[in-house]
């Protein structure tokens, strides 16, 4: 509790020890309605003197409906129709109210401030031989930073020396570390956990990820969701509509009874009911606080989002469109078959990945990378066939490997593959082999994604690719994709997903690696772009970013989506239920000044509550 | 110019509403925002009435709401 709450809390104690004590002299002493009205001030007095203040100061600045004044209206109004200890009662637990509200602002103040507490403290630089502490903003590009065990990275960098683990939890969700060694970029806001690395800095720190992340999650506040700016217009409206009903219902009802003088005050009771629940705080509040517990808790989990009308729009999704490479698959290449004609498998990986081992062909490298134990043989004599592949000598023996053409220009009669991806075919000393072929690696939670985002009620999944149409087939029946547009450019990508807009009444989201698909990102309803850590364009481009590369994080945004979502719905309804609720039982003359205190700040105390599961990923 | 100020005590999320309005509507400012949960006052505007803008913005929430303080 701060100062000022813990000082509220004493007046209040004070006062509620009062109000009993004057709730009891009055009971037993005997006194003229003067007298008990003076003793029932003073505990009034001490528990709301600032809302009067505040109440006067408010008038004087021309703030007619502040809750403060309402309070004092209704307040002074039950004392004219001599309901005392009602008065004070109401005025004490508004108090108790309202530091209620104050201790959840402030609790969830700070598990969003924790949440984004990312943000390093110090870096320590190496000037002039001496290693020196000094704040990151103070680092510039090519300084050499020194990172020990468990600290934050505080700049974004290449590693030097050192190797160590690092926790890229708190800007991925992801638990595993990663291993870092020298050569490999080193992200600011991770955690280093093992050993000392020395890091070569490669951005300021306005520019690092770290600072990146958190602008964009302050930022994200700034872009309201449409219910929330439904709920900042219904507020500006809702306190004068009370107020006008209170008003009538002060005046009007007495005129249709006999006696005008006879039923006024019990029409007046009910009425001041009315401006008690007139402040729409429990949703001012509360609406804003679950859209920005909702953005916080799924950057927690690695999803940025760029504001509440992108989490609105998630929320109701309905069909998915995907980019291939970099989104379903790894955008890497890998052995997916071997068949060999008369050696084993390892043996013909053996020899291809031999007279494969200076090239940088990406078909090369996955040659290499399929041979494991990473020992290559010796070779001698290579001559590359730009663009057909490669001849060796691997000990004393050529070996071919290479695509159908060149295999037909050395005359080396083989079987064609039927195979999708690329095919490679081996020829040693002249005779052919058997053949390698290699595709595109599928990433291992695709499949899993695509059956968790139909499961959440997907209608539609769409792949768009520029692959070929026969690779872009295989990814889809293997992920479980309804649709594929294969063969395809960028601006043709661009037109369908104008055409799928078209037929989709729900939000579109398209999900790419964010690299060269900016303008499907711009055109989709929901643009999310994978993998973006430390890619400044994908973060630039999208209006969802996933931090790491897994498919399984869109459906988990979409559940959190959708949590928040439910979240803000339960406070409206529940908000309006109740104050609407409290004014039609006190119109018909059943309601209470209690209850309408209630419907105020204890609508408001729990709305906020609720508000802050939000936060809450798990 | 942008520039972005703390504002202390910020208990009432109505008034962070109406001192956000009342802020855009002045004369030379292009956008301002007044963040309940950050509590935080950002003011884009003319670089020439800059100050004075930023005196009549704090007026303005000192007017919505007497306790809270901008820190300028």
């Amino acid at each position: 509790m701060t100062r000022k709450q813990k000082k509220t809390l004493r007046r209040i104690l004070v006062a509620g020890g009062s109000l009993v004590a004057v709730a009891v002299l009055t009971q037993l002493l005997p006194m003229p309605w003067w007298g008990a009205l003076l003793l029932y001030l003073l505990p009034y007095a001490l528990v709301g003197w600032d809302v009067l203040r505040d109440a006067v100061r408010g008038l004087l600045n021309g703030q007619m409906l502040d809750e403060n004044f309402l309070m004092s209206i209704a307040t002074i109004g039950a004392f004219a129709l001599g309901e005392n200890a009602e008065a004070v009662f109401v005025m004490l637990f508004y108090q108790v109210g309202e530091l209620f509200q104050s201790i959840a602002v402030g609790k969830s103040r700070r598990s969003i401030a924790a949440l984004m507490d990312i943000r390093p403290d110090s870096a320590t630089v190496n000037r002039g031989g001496d290693w020196l502490t000094v704040s990151p903003e103070e680092v510039a590009i090519g300084e050499i930073i020194r990172i020990e065990a468990g600290e934050r990275v505080p700049l974004d960098g290449r590693v030097v020396s050192g190797e160590s683990l690092v926790d890229t939890a708190a800007l991925t969700g992801e638990p595993v570390p990663r291993r870092v060694a020298a050569g490999d970029s080193i992200i600011s806001g991770c955690i280093n956990q093992t050993g000392v690395l020395t890091v070569e800095v490669t951005q300021e720190y306005g520019e690092s990820t770290v600072s990146k992340i958190l602008a964009l999650v302050e930022n994200a506040t700034e872009r309201k969701a449409k219910s929330e700016n439904i709920i900042t217009r219904f507020a500006r409206v809702y306190t004068p509509i009370v107020v006008i009903a209170a008003v009538l219902l002060a005046f009007l009802p007495p005129l249709f009874t006999g006696s005008y003088g006879a039923a006024f005050p019990e029409w007046l009771g009910r009425a001041l009911n009315f401006l008690v629940v007139s402040c729409p705080c429990a949703l001012v509040i509360s609406v804003p606080l679950t859209f920005f517990g909702g953005i916080g808790g799924a950057s927690k989990e690695g999803v940025l989002m760029k504001g509440g009308n992108f989490l609105e729009a998630l929320a109701k999704t309905e069909t998915v469109v995907m980019d291939k490479t970099g989104t379903l698959t790894k955008g890497n290449f890998e052995v997916v078959s071997v068949k060999p004609e008369t050696l084993t498998e390892i043996e013909l990986i053996g020899l291809a990945a031999a007279a494969e081992q200076h090239s940088h062909h990406p078909v090369a490298t996955a040659l290499r990378n399929a041979k494991k134990d990473r020992k290559f043989r010796k070779v001698t004599e290579v001559f590359e066939f730009s663009g057909r592949g490669v001849c060796a000598t691997v000990d004393g023996q050529q070996v071919l490997v290479g695509n159908d053409k060149l295999l037909n220009e050395k005359g080396i009669p083989f079987t064609e593959a039927e195979d999708i991806g690329t095919v490679l075919y081996v020829a040693i000393g002249g005779k052919y082999a058997g053949c390698i072929v290699i595709a595109d690696e599928i990433k291992p939670d695709a499949a899993a994604a695509i059956g968790e985002l139909k499961a959440l009620g997907v209608k539609r999944t769409v792949l768009l690719t520029g692959d070929r149409a026969q690779t872009a087939k295989r990814v889809a029946q293997t992920v479980g994709v309804d649709e594929v547009h294969a063969e395809l450019l960028p601006a043709d990508k661009v037109d369908r997903v104008e055409t799928l807009l078209g037929s989709t009444n729900g939000t579109l989201v398209f999900v790419g690696d964010g690299i060269n698909d900016a303008p499907v990102l711009s055109r989709a309803d929901v643009g999310v772009a994978m993998g973006a850590l430390g890619s400044d364009a994908a973060i630039e481009a999208a209006d969802i970013v996933l931090m790491d590369d897994k498919p399984g994080k869109l459906p988990l945004a979409i559940r959190l989506a959708r949590r928040t979502m439910r979240i803000v719905r339960q406070n409206i309804v529940f908000s309006l239920a109740v104050k609407i609720g409290v004014m039609l039982v006190s119109t018909l003359g059943f309601g209470s000044l209690y209850a309408a205190v209630f419907a105020d700040v204890g609508v408001c105390v729990i709305a906020i509550l609720n508000a802050t599961r939000a936060l809450k990923t798990k | 110019m942008k520039k972005t100020f703390r504002i202390e005590d910020l208990e009432c999320a109505h008034c962070a509403a109406k001192m956000e309005d009342a802020i855009k509507k002045l004369d030379g400012v292009h956008s301002a925002s007044v963040n309940f949960l950050l509590q935080k006052l950002t003011i884009d505007a003319e670089d020439e009435h800059f100050d004075e803008i930023v005196q009549q913005a704090v007026a303005i929430c000192r007017k919505i709401e007497p306790d809270c303080h901008v820190c300028v």
